[in-house]
């Protein structure tokens, strides 16, 4: 068993002639909730993005460096689509397909080709179950998706993911869009996922990444500024810009 | 403040009446048409043959030739079209140069008035390919006519889907393919439906290119290599021959049904994309 879900070693990420991400050394442990934060424009969501390679659909993206998943280089030795079905990952804005509730949450399993409506329906459900969404929505499975609110969506969109069983779920700033009751859900829904997943976590709340996260990595201008512990990265920064975006010097 | 406000509502005023003025034009066409047809239409006149002797005057050989042409047409044209189209929005590099040159084609192709399709679908069609003046020939050259309102119309649809929904299902492992089927297809079905109602009034509505190409036998085609003469074509030959108020008012009469079908092709195509839009739910 390898201890770490994802080893990255000099990351370089260019779009076009710009360069997103600088020379980033990074691992991220397994079953442990990873939170990347840093001002707009820092590189963390693109970051996030080259781990299940969503940035392969945009146009003139240049990738050098190594990403391992479990020690295989995800850019070299894993099927792109199995790579995304073992890393779930969950937008900014809650994107649920105008479709069903339950045709949602089967979308994934459906694309793999599993037809058999009573597996379906049980990974249907244990999916909206992990993802606190199932006591809300067990009466009216098949209204649309879009009926929902926006807190509700997200939670579909986290379910629409763990029904594909993935190791990893990525998340791009997920409660950004939300109320604060609605994110307090959230949160508490990932302290249950740790259990099941690992989880990384692009944040633009500090106190969000305080409350969820047991390692905290800091992004400037595409560097990796610093890493660590949650705990250690806020009451003890080793580096000063560190210090100084905790504590709201700039950011 | 105040010459704001009445530049503000002479503006208004001026939207308002051209809105009012396009509606109006529109009202004033059918009623007109209607009004004088109307009275023509009955039962025989739908259901009858069309005899040059003027004993029969039906249009029952036209209506049937019309749709035959519509469903000819579609049935070659959508499905070239609408994969064309899946192809340079979902699979082609944006920019490329097969993308630059499908672009120029269909453009060009677009900006060809009818009747010179007209002239192609003759020489091409009916008398290089030996089809003869059919459905066949007349169902092909329309299809050529129309695909570039399908391309592009399409085109249009499937890049107004959210990309959201791409990242969504790509995120989830899901395939090109899948996803093209599953989710953009459907989110973008009203506006491909919207392109084929847009083709059929445009098929409906073509004269010149149809009597080059299918001739215009006024009877019931008995298969796709048998000429045929639509209900514009046969509208057109009405108004070449208009001697007494007996043949205004059978052209006016044939005007009001080529409108209410062209009317009822809308309604029923809106009411299948409706049923579409509403089947992946």
């Amino acid at each position: 068993m390898i201890m770490n879900t994802f080893e990255i070693n000099d990351l370089d990420l260019y779009y076009g002639d710009t360069q997103a991400l600088k020379s980033i050394e990074l691992v991220i442990p397994r079953n442990q909730v990873t939170a990347f934060i840093g001002p707009s424009g820092c590189g963390k969501s693109t970051l996030l993005r080259t781990l299940n390679r969503m940035n392969d659909l945009i146009a003139g993206v240049k990738i050098s460096g190594e990403v391992k998943m479990d020690g295989a280089d995800i850019y070299a030795d894993v099927d792109v689509r199995k790579l995304r079905m073992r890393c779930g990952m969950v937008f900014q804005k809650a994107n649920p397909f105008p479709m069903s509730i339950y045709e949602n949450v089967a979308y994934g399993q459906k694309a793999q080709g599993l037809k058999d409506k009573f597996q379906l329906d049980s990974i249907v459900e244990e999916a909206l179950r992990k993802a606190a969404l199932w006591e809300e929505v067990k009466d009216r499975l098949h209204s649309h998706a879009f009926g929902l609110s926006g807190g509700q969506q997200q939670r579909l969109c986290i379910a629409r993911t763990i029904a594909m069983r993935p190791d990893v779920i990525l998340m791009d700033e997920p409660t950004s869009a939300l109320d604060p009751i609605a994110t307090a859900r959230i949160e508490e829904l990932m302290e249950d996922l740790r259990r099941d997943f690992t989880v990384v976590i692009v944040t633009h709340s500090m106190a969000q990444a305080r409350r969820i996260a047991d390692k905290t990595a800091f992004f400037l201008m595409g560097e990796l500024v610093e890493h660590g512990d949650t705990e250690q990265i806020f009451n003890a920064p080793q580096d000063k810009r560190t210090h100084g975006y905790i504590t709201g010097d700039f950011g | 403040m105040f010459t704001n406000d009445i530049k503000d509502r002479v503006l208004t005023g001026m939207i308002w009446s051209s809105a009012v003025l396009t509606m109006a034009f529109l009202a004033w066409i059918l009623f007109y048409i209607v009004s004088n047809g109307l009275a023509y239409v009955d039962w025989s006149f739908i259901t009858d043959n069309y005899t040059r002797t003027g004993d029969e005057e039906g249009i029952w050989p036209m209506i049937v030739a019309t749709l035959y042409m519509v469903l000819l047409s579609i049935a070659i044209a959508a499905p070239v079209g609408i994969m064309t189209a899946i192809y340079m929005t979902e699979y082609a590099r944006p920019g490329s140069k097969i993308v630059k040159l499908v672009r120029f084609c269909t453009e060009a192709l677009a900006g060809i008035p009818s009747i010179v399709y007209g002239l192609f679908g003759m020489t091409f069609f009916v008398v290089a390919l030996g089809l003869g003046f059919s459905v066949l020939s007349g169902g092909l050259t329309l299809a050529i006519l129309i695909l570039p309102v399908i391309i592009r119309t399409t085109e249009e649809a499937i890049i107004a889907v959210p990309i959201s929904y791409r990242e969504a299902s790509f995120g989830l492992g899901a395939s090109r393919l899948y996803t093209i089927r599953r989710v953009i297809l459907p989110a973008a079905m009203p506006g491909i439906v919207t392109s084929l109602i847009l083709s059929i009034g445009r098929i409906v509505g073509e004269s010149a290119p149809v009597f080059l190409t299918a001739g215009m036998v006024a009877r019931i085609p008995e298969s796709v290599f048998d000429s045929g003469r639509t209900l514009t074509v046969h509208l057109y030959m009405l108004t070449t021959e208009l001697y007494t108020q007996h043949d205004w008012n059978m052209a006016f009469a044939t005007a009001t049904v080529l409108v209410l079908v062209v009317l009822g092709i809308n309604l029923t195509t809106k009411f299948i994309s409706n049923k579409f839009s509403k089947a992946t739910y």
